[in-house]
């Protein structure tokens, strides 16, 4: 119960951030500065939006569907929620120590895709329902290459379970039950061998352990802009085509969940990419020699400093992927229906073929 | 009463109830949502039984693909008539005496059945509760024992796949 009441705040808060943030960062890449009215540099902006957005008339087409226009919202933010269960914030504390946290995961993120239907067709507008079944084309064939990503960092993991994979890429991996003779080497190559179980950092992330998957990182990252209907791939909600999308009837506080919804499910995201590629809550910065880099920047599992540098890392590594969705938002333009169908089916799902058998040919080389 | 088990009746009521919905309803996207209803309570009854693997399949093969498939078709074959498209209900009474003739024999099967004699029953008992989850078990029989049936399976999607593929192709020479 706790760890739901703390994660939902703890959303409310990065949305907002991330609302705000994407206001100032759009601006400043188009030459201009954004909010600077609310509060200094207009930090209250999307605090202000909220509570604007809260005070609105709750309008329900008369047209629509009630049932299903009143429910979409909350299904939609209730399935990305229920994603964050599985995730580890911090060595020792993670909502639910599910053992198959990340095939969960991908199952309960294809619940987004009903509450979008949901949502769709329950305003009865044909905007709606085209933005949302190209949304779901979109989701369901993004879905492919994300998962064979996923599926290429469990073979070389072999752990379905979210807090193992994170053990694995950092220092403590041997404080781990079940993990304590395993040896991290270099690149993950046993003929090398370099010992880096205790070196940490860097190089025991598994864009190192395994290099190739690095290349796994992007298509992940980049499947998931799709699947979060973010820029390049948010032809449905292109405003020029579909005024909104699938949101179009949506005002007030259910406009406020889908809202919310949309900013966890990159929230989301990013913390699995972290999680899986980019070393979860570990620190970058390896033990070099005397210079204990990774141990003072880890702290001790269990106890205050453990938490704080753990969420610290996690946290400040999800904050960049964002940015960095946001930087790619205001950056590229939209593709057009066949260009993404041709991105994803043509050149992502092979690669991703291709690497998950080389991530199989690179376990045997690491034990 | 232990929560494990109020938990079973109460989304075992749920399954029961959103099926019985589901049948009853005319409109056909209700029926889709409280087929919804039905697997999620399926699926979490699958958590309470130690299956969490099957448990997670059934939301990732019929939530994720085979529901959401049954949505589009139903709101691209909705969006050409203009209204809502209604399941009507025929051959009430005939259907009711099929069902009703194949619940009493499944009822008199299962309860003649006596599952306590089966070989390995206590074991299989207590053994999930002491593993971390399923799925070893799992993978481990499908490429050992079970390879054959997996494999075969394959195939039949496979071919499944090839076969729409080729239905769905539009046929360039005429």
């Amino acid at each position: 119960m706790l760890a739901l009441i703390l994660c939902i705040v703890f959303l409310l808060l990065l949305v907002i951030v991330t609302a705000y943030a994407e206001r100032k960062v759009a601006a400043f890449i188009q030459d201009r500065v954004g909010p600077t009215e609310t509060g200094p540099h207009g930090i209250l902006q999307s605090v202000m939006d909220v509570v604007k957005l809260l005070q609105k008339e709750d309008i329900i087409p008369s047209a629509a569907d009630k049932r299903l226009f009143a429910l979409a919202p909350i299904v939609m933010f209730a399935a990305v929620l229920a994603g964050f269960a599985v995730i580890p914030i911090t060595p020792s504390a993670i909502a639910s120590g599910a053992y198959l946290g990340v095939f969960y995961l991908l199952a309960i993120i294809s619940l987004d895709v009903i509450g979008l239907l949901m949502a769709g067709w329950g305003s009865n507008n044909k905007y709606a329902v085209l933005g949302a079944m190209r949304s779901v084309g979109q989701i369901v064939s993004y879905e492919i290459p994300a998962g064979l990503a996923v599926l290429s960092v469990v073979m070389i993991c072999q752990s379905l379970d979210l807090q193992e994979i994170s053990f694995q890429q950092g220092i403590l991996m041997n404080q781990f039950a079940g993990l304590e003779q395993e040896v991290n080497y270099l690149f993950g190559l046993k003929a090398l061998n370099l010992d880096v179980t205790n070196v940490g950092g860097i190089t025991t992330w598994n864009i190192v352990r395994m290099p190739f998957l690095f290349i796994a990182f992007i298509i992940y990252f980049i499947s998931s802009l799709a699947e979060c209907n973010r820029a390049p791939f948010d032809i449905p909600e292109a405003e020029s085509e579909l005024v909104a999308g699938f949101h179009v009837e949506y005002s007030g506080f259910r406009f406020a969940a889908l809202f919310l919804a949309e900013y966890s499910m990159m929230v989301l995201v990013s913390l699995v990419a972290v999680v899986l590629f980019l070393g979860s809550w570990n620190t970058p910065l390896p033990n070099i020699g005397s210079v204990q880099l990774a141990s003072w920047t880890t702290g001790t599992p269990g106890a205050l400093t453990g938490h704080l540098w753990g969420a610290f890392w996690l946290l400040s590594k999800t904050v960049l992927l964002l940015y960095t969705q946001i930087w790619i938002r205001w950056t590229y333009p939209r593709l057009r229906v066949d260009q993404l169908m041709h991105l994803c089916w043509k050149v992502f799902t092979p690669i991703m073929l291709a690497l998950v058998l080389l991530a199989g040919l690179w376990r045997l080389w690491m034990i | 009463m232990s929560l494990v088990l109020i938990f079973f009746y109460v989304f075992g009521f749920l399954a029961i109830a959103s099926a019985a919905f589901m049948l009853a309803t005319k409109n056909v996207l209700y029926a889709a949502f409280g087929l919804l209803v039905t697997l999620l309570s399926l699926a979490a009854i699958f958590v309470l039984l130690f299956a969490d693997f099957v448990a997670i399949t059934q939301l990732m093969v019929y939530v994720g693909g085979v529901l959401v498939l049954i949505l589009f078709g139903v709101m691209l074959s909705n969006q050409v008539q203009g209204r809502a498209v209604q399941s009507e209900s025929v051959n009430g009474i005939s259907g009711a005496l099929v069902a009703g003739i194949l619940f009493g024999g499944l009822a008199y099967l299962i309860l003649s059945a006596d599952y306590l004699y089966l070989e390995g029953i206590n074991v299989a008992d207590a053994a999930p509760v002491n593993t971390k989850s399923s799925i070893i078990a799992i993978g481990i029989r499908l490429i050992t024992n079970f390879a054959l049936p997996f494999e075969v399976a394959s195939l039949i999607l496979l071919i499944a796949l090839m076969g729409a593929a080729y239905i769905s192709t539009e046929d360039k020479h005429e």
